[in-house]
Formats: C-alpha cells, structure tokens, sequence
C-alpha cells in the first residue's frame, strides 16, 4: 500500500502547473479588485466576486492543496457534507430581508 | 450467499488493516480540521451577510487608496505564500531539504508581511475612520463586531501559522520532519490562504469606497 501511496504522490502537477494556477489567482484578483473600483451595481458585484471565489477556491484545493490528485472517496468524505451544510445557512437569509422592514419608525 | 458475502468483504477496502484514502492519517486529520474550521468561517460569514442586509445604512469606509490597495497587497502576499509553499513540499518530496527550508522561510516572511499590513490597515480604521468592536459614527455597531471577528479570526490562523511553519522548519533544517510533515503544514497554509479568498471580496471590496 505504501509503495502505491508514494506512487500517486509522484503523479502530482510540476512547478510550471504550481505557476499556472498562482498567475490565475492573481488574474482573477486583479479582475475583482478593477469591479470595485469601478464601482459596479451592488448584485451583479455580489455574483461575479462570489462566482470568480468560488472559482479561485477549487483551484487552491485542487492543485495547492492537492485534492486533485488524491483519491475520489477522500473528496466524497470531505466536500458533499461541507457544501451541504454551508448551503443551510441560506436558510436564515430570508430573515435579514425582513428585519429592516420590522423596524418602528424612528 | 454467505459465501458471496464473506469474499466481497474481504476485497472491500473499508473492512480494516487497509487506507481507503491511500493517505496518511496526519493528512487526513488536517482534511478533518480543515472541513470542520471552514464551517466556523462560514458561520462567521453568513454573520456578516445577514448583518449587512437587515442593516441598509451598513458602511463604507474602505477607500480605495490606501484599505483596497493595502488590502489587495496582502492578497498578493498570501497567494505568493500558498505559491511558495507548494514549492516547499515539491522540494520536499524530491529529498532536498536546504531548498525546502528556504521555500518555508520565504513562506513565513510572506505571512508576515500580511500580518504587518494587516495590523497597519486596522489602526488605519481604527483611527481614521473611528471603527471600532462595538461602535462608528455610521451607528451601526454591527460593522466593527463583525468586521474585526472576522479578520481577527483569520489573523490569529495566518499567526497560528507562522509558528507552525517555524516548529516545521528548523526541524526540516535539521534533518528531521518527512516529506508528509510538510504537505501537512502546507495543507493548513493553503487553507488559511482559502479562507481569505472569501474575506477579501466579501468583506472589503463589497464596502469599497472610490
């Protein structure tokens, strides 16, 4: 078994792969901090810097942290149930909506 | 069919004496602390999302020169971190362990360049714009609660950290440590690395003010 360890440890991406990914990140940095200074619209800010997040996440995960290239059960043991509960938290969203209109007037 | 029963068992790979994940178990302890750590990130940011709706007259008082150029400066340090450490465990794992130790350090010195203008960027909002834990002159007190939770929460890890890679990297130096001890390390780096990924956005270019 350890000798198949150290082999998929071995497939990992070179430094070229390493280079690609951090000039991307920075690429997709440098894209949301120009939308702030362009001060887009509030919800179409809100989606693109989430969507680039997300985005620049899974390539952290996948080639920094490696995930990519370890076995399938360890990202289904990790992921579904981490997304999952993050995803319940919309739930309370709702709630934030209708609080400014609760409010007495002052 | 207890026949069939006792050979499929046999193959299967979560029967014990087997690694179903082909990794070792520090690896998996850190995926484990990871999973658990990003749902308190996400709690705290959930917080903040829903403080920030339910109060309209939230602020903004992140101007763009110097709190976006600062803050973005230390997104540049942190990534060029994970960068650094991603080659300190490819040189680990290629047995040279001067060059890993060299990546570690250039890692730290990244780190805490990101703690210093970190620091510096609050006391900018600390005495500039007059934000602090429970109040600002926009009389929303949720801003700073919220806002120096979080990004005290981050830096106490990007610290946490430091030490982490400094036990990891006099012991490399010296011979001791493996290769797994590093890509460890290294995992709880790149996270803290993710963790800001969300901040950043979120947190600061979503008050920008130009």
């Amino acid at each position: 078994m350890s000798t198949h360890v150290a082999e998929i440890q071995s497939h990992g991406p070179g430094v070229p792969t390493f280079a690609k990914v951090w000039v991307a990140l920075l690429a997709m940095t440098a894209m949301e901090v120009f939308l702030a200074y362009m001060q887009t619209p509030m919800m179409i800010m809100l989606t693109v810097l989430l969507g680039l997040s997300v985005i620049k996440a899974a390539l952290i995960i996948a080639y920094f942290m490696h995930l990519k290239f370890e076995r399938l059960s360890l990202f289904l043991t990790l992921f579904p149930m981490l997304i999952f509960c993050i995803v319940l938290m919309l739930i309370f969203l709702g709630d934030a909506y209708r609080i400014p209109m609760m409010r007495p007037p002052v | 069919m207890s026949t069939h029963v006792t050979t499929a068992a046999a193959g299967s790979l979560w029967e014990g004496g087997r690694s179903p994940y082909l990794t070792n178990s520090k690896k998996f302890g850190m995926w484990l602390f990871i999973v658990s750590d990003a749902l308190t990130f996400s709690a705290l940011l959930f917080a903040y999302t829903y403080s920030r709706v339910s109060n309209p007259n939230w602020p903004t008082p992140f101007h763009f020169s110097p709190s976006i150029v600062f803050s973005s400066v230390m997104t540049f340090a942190l990534l060029t971190s994970s960068l650094t450490m991603v080659m300190a465990v490819h040189s680990m794992n290629q047995g040279n362990r001067a060059a890993a130790g060299r990546w570690i350090l250039a890692t730290m010195a990244a780190g805490a360049l990101f703690v210093g203008l970190h620091l510096t960027e609050w006391m900018n909002l600390i005495r500039h714009e007059h934000v602090t834990a429970f109040g600002n002159e926009w009389g929303v007190p949720l801003f700073g609660a919220t806002f120096f939770a979080i990004t005290g929460l981050h830096m106490t890890h990007v610290v946490i950290g430091l030490i982490y890679l400094g036990i990891i990297c006099q012991a490399v130096m010296r011979g001791k440590f493996q290769a797994e001890d590093v890509e460890v390390a290294g995992l709880y780096w790149h996270f803290v690395d993710l963790v800001w990924m969300f901040v950043f956005p979120l947190v600061y270019l979503m008050s920008a003010k130009v």
